[in-house]
C-alpha cells in the first residue's frame, strides 16, 4: 500500500507554439489503501492522468510520487504498480494462467511462487475452473477477471483502472462495480479508477476527482460533490439530470429574472446583488401551491418517478418529482418551491461557488 | 440459401474438370513419362498408360550416371541442394523481415520512414533488375558455387517486411503497454508476444516464400556451375542439351517428378496455416 502524490502535474504535446497543453497543473494526494475515482467527460485528460501515473505517458512537468519515491523517470515495470486495461489487453495466444503468471516469470519469481499467486488470484475471482483456456474463449466478464487477476498477482503497491467497465453489459458492470469494491475491501490497496461513468463514480469512489479540460475541478468524497458542487461544472456534470442553473440578481430576498421576481428560502442569498447563477438540483424542487411558475414543455415518465422539462421565465430548468397522482401535460403552469437550504451560488464569471 | 438450378450445376461442374484437366493432364503425362524407357517416349504416339521401369528409372536420376548428353550428376545431390537453398532462403527472409518490421512499427529513431519507403521501394525492383551488379558482388566475394552464393542475395524482402509491418500495425497499443507494465522488454515483447502472434502469417510466408526458394532459376544459373552445387531446377535445364531425341527423357521426367514433390509436401501440410495467414487476423 502507498500513498500518491500529483504535484502540479502537468501535460504537454509537442513542444514550441504548436505544443497542445491537455493537464494544466493537477495537485491532489491520494491517501494510502484509498480508492479515489477520476471522472470527467471524454478529452478532459483523465486518461492521460492515470496514463503518466503509470508511466505510459511522459511527465511535462510537476512531480508524482507513489509511496516516497518520485516516479517521473521510472519505466512502468518499476513502479510497483499493476494495472486493468479498458479492452483487457490479454495476450491472445497465452492461457489464463500464463496471462496471469507472464509478469511474474519476467521478474524471475521461483515457479512454486508464481503457482501459489495464481491459484490465490484465481480462487478470489472464480477463475480456477479456466487456468487452461484462451482468453477467446472466455466472456467479456471472464476476460475483465484475468485482467484483474493479472494485476492482483503482482500485489502491486497500487492499482490503477482505465474505464475497464466500458466494455460490460449493463448487468454485468454492476455486478463488477460490486466486485471491485468487495476485491478492495479485501486487499485493501490504493486503486485509482478513471471513468465517464458518474454512477460508477458515485459508487465506487471513496474520494473523487472531477476533472474538465486538463484542470481538476473538485477533489472530494462523493457526497461532498454531489451537496456542495464547487464549480458550475461539476454541478452539471454530476447527477442526473444535471442541476437547475438560473442567472439573475438577489435582492431583498427575491431573485430578478429579467420578467421574473422569485421569492428566495430565509437561508438562501449569495451575499452580492450583481448578476449570479442559482443552483438548484430537479430533485430539491418541489411541487407547491404557491411558489415559483413554471411552464411544462414535456414530460418524461421514469416509472417511480417523473422529469418535467419546464421554463422558468426565460430560463429552462428540470423538475424531478415522484407525485404520482398529478399528470401534468404539456403547457400546464405550475408552482414549485426549493428546499430551504438547498439553493447553491456560482460566480458566473469564474463558475466558483459562491 | 438453397438453389436447385441443374443447368447451372452441370456447367459450374464442367467448368470446374476442365480446369482440373489443363492443369493435370501436363502433369500426369510426366509421370507418365517417367515410367518408360527413352525409347517408348519418342516413339509416336507417345504412350499414356504408366509403364514399368518406374523404380529403375528414378533409381537412375537419384543416383545420377545415366548415360544422355547432358548433365548425369545425380539428382539427390541437387534435391539436397535445392531443399538447404529453399530453407535457408525461407528462414532467412522470415527472420530478417520480422527484425526489421519490428523496428520500423515499434521504435522511433530518426529517418524511420525514410527507411522503410527505403524497403518499400525495392519491392518494384525484383532480383532480374539486379541481377548484373548482385553477380559482380557475389563472385569478388568469392562465394560462386557456394550455398551462401545462392542465398544471401535471395534473402531480403521487402514483400515479407511489408506484410508484417501491416500485421503488426493491427497488434493493439494496449498490449505493448500490458507488456510494458510487466516489465518485458523490447526483444521479450518480440519474442514472447509478437512472434507467437504472427505464427499464422509466418505459416503463410514459410510456404510462399519456400517455394519461392525452391523455383530460382535465373540466380542458381549464373551461380552454380559446379555439378555439386545445382539445385534441382538447373539441373533439370542442364540435363537436356541439343536436340530433342537424344535426352533421355525418362531420366528427365522423373527429375521433375522429384522436384515437385517438396513444394507440394510443404503446402499439403501447411495448407491450414496457409489460408488461416492470409484470410484471418486473430488478435
Amino acid at each position: 500500500m502507498a500513498s500518491i502524490s500529483l504535484r502540479n502535474v502537468i501535460k504537454k504535446y509537442g513542444i514550441g507554439p504548436k505544443s497542445l497543453q491537455v493537464i494544466h497543473g493537477v495537485s491532489a494526494e491520494i491517501l494510502a489503501g484509498e480508492f479515489v475515482v477520476i471522472v470527467g467527460p471524454s478529452g478532459c485528460g483523465k486518461s492521460t492522468l492515470l496514463r503518466m501515473v503509470a508511466g505510459l505517458e511522459e511527465v511535462t512537468g510537476g512531480e508524482i510520487a507513489i509511496g516516497p519515491r518520485v516516479v517521473n523517470d521510472l519505466e512502468p515495470a518499476e513502479r510497483d504498480i499493476a494495472m486493468v486495461f479498458q479492452n483487457y489487453a490479454l495476450y491472445p495466444h497465452m492461457s489464463v494462467f500464463d496471462n496471469m503468471a507472464y509478469g511474474l516469470k519476467i521478474k524471475k519469481l521461483p515457479k512454486d511462487e508464481i503457482r501459489r499467486r495464481v491459484d490465490k488470484a484465481a480462487k478470489i475471482l472464480e477463475l480456477s475452473a479456466l487456468l487452461a483456456r484462451k482468453p477467446r474463449e472466455l466472456s467479456g466478464g471472464q476476460r475483465q477477471r484475468v485482467a484483474m487477476g493479472r494485476a492482483i498477482v503482482r500485489e502491486p503497491q497500487v492499482f490503477l483502472f482505465d474505464e475497464p467497465l466500458s466494455n460490460l453489459d449493463a448487468k454485468l458492470r454492476v455486478q463488477t462495480r460490486l466486485e471491485i469494491q468487495k476485491l478492495h475491501r479485501e486487499l485493501g490497496i490504493t486503486s485509482l479508477f478513471v471513468t465517464h461513468d458518474q454512477v460508477e463514480a458515485m459508487t465506487l469512489a471513496q474520494r473523487m476527482i472531477v476533472m474538465n479540460a486538463g484542470r481538476m475541478e473538485q477533489f472530494g468524497t462523493p457526497d461532498e460533490v454531489y451537496t456542495r458542487p464547487a464549480t458550475t461544472f461539476v454541478a452539471g456534470f454530476i447527477g442526473a439530470p444535471p442541476m437547475n442553473l438560473v442567472s439573475g440578481q438577489a435582492r431583498d430576498g427575491h431573485f430578478h429574472l429579467p420578467s421574473l421576481a422569485l421569492d428566495l428560502p430565509d437561508s438562501a442569498t449569495p451575499g452580492r446583488a450583481d448578476t449570479v447563477l442559482m443552483g438548484v438540483r430537479p430533485e430539491h424542487l418541489r411541487l407547491a401551491e404557491e411558489g415559483w411558475p413554471i411552464t411544462v414543455e414535456l414530460v418524461e415518465v421514469l416509472g417511480a418517478e417523473r422529469l418535467l422539462y419546464s421554463q422558468l421565465g426565460d430560463q429552462a430548468v428540470i423538475v424531478r418529482t415522484d407525485d404520482s397522482t398529478l399528470h401534468p401535460k404539456p403547457g400546464d403552469v405550475l408552482k414549485v418551491r426549493p428546499h430551504p437550504g438547498k439553493v447553491h451560488w456560482f460566480d458566473p464569471g469564474t463558475g466558483l461557488r459562491i | 440459401m438453397i438453389e436447385r438450378r441443374p443447368l447451372l450445376d452441370f456447367v459450374s461442374h464442367a467448368v470446374v474438370l476442365l480446369g482440373i484437366l489443363v492443369v493435370a493432364f501436363p502433369v500426369y503425362l510426366t509421370f507418365v513419362a517417367s515410367t518408360h524407357t527413352a525409347q517408348e517416349i519418342v516413339q509416336a504416339p507417345m504412350p499414356l498408360l504408366p509403364g514399368s521401369h518406374l523404380l529403375e528409372n528414378y533409381m537412375t536420376a537419384l543416383q545420377g550416371g545415366g548415360s544422355g548428353p547432358g548433365s548425369t550428376a545425380p539428382v539427390a545431390r541437387m534435391m539436397w541442394v535445392s531443399l538447404v537453398t529453399a530453407l535457408v532462403i525461407t528462414v532467412g527472409k522470415i527472420a530478417i523481415s520480422l527484425l526489421s518490421a519490428f523496428a520500423v512499427v515499434y521504435f522511433r529513431f530518426p529517418l524511420r520512414m525514410l527507411c522503410f519507403w527505403a524497403i518499400f521501394v525495392t519491392l518494384m525492383l525484383p532480383v532480374e533488375v539486379r541481377i548484373g551488379p548482385t553477380y559482380k558482388v557475389v563472385s569478388d566475394l568469392g562465394m560462386l558455387n557456394s550455398y551462401a552464393g545462392l542465398t544471401i542475395p535471395l534473402i531480403a524482402s521487402a514483400t515479407a517486411t511489408f506484410l508484417f509491418r501491416q500485421f503488426f500495425l493491427t497488434v493493439p497499443d494496449e498490449l505493448v503497454e500490458a507488456a510494458r507494465m510487466d516489465g518485458a522488454g523490447p526483444m521479450r515483447f518480440f519474442k514472447d508476444i509478437l512472434v507467437p502472434l504472427s505464427s499464422n502469417s509466418i505459416a503463410a510466408l514459410f510456404v510462399i516464400q519456400f517455394i519461392y526458394g525452391w523455383n530460382q532459376y535465373l540466380w542458381p544459373l549464373l551461380i552454380a556451375t559446379d555439378e555439386s552445387m545445382y539445385p534441382v531446377v538447373i539441373g533439370i535445364k542442364r540435363m537436356i542439351s541439343g536436340g530433342d531425341t537424344g535426352n533421355e527423357w525418362n531420366i528427365v521426367m522423373a527429375t521433375a517428378i522429384l522436384a515437385m514433390i517438396p513444394p507440394t509436401i510443404v503446402v499439403l501440410a501447411m495448407q491450414k496455416w496457409f489460408v488461416k495467414g492470409l484470410v484471418e487476423t486473430e488478435k
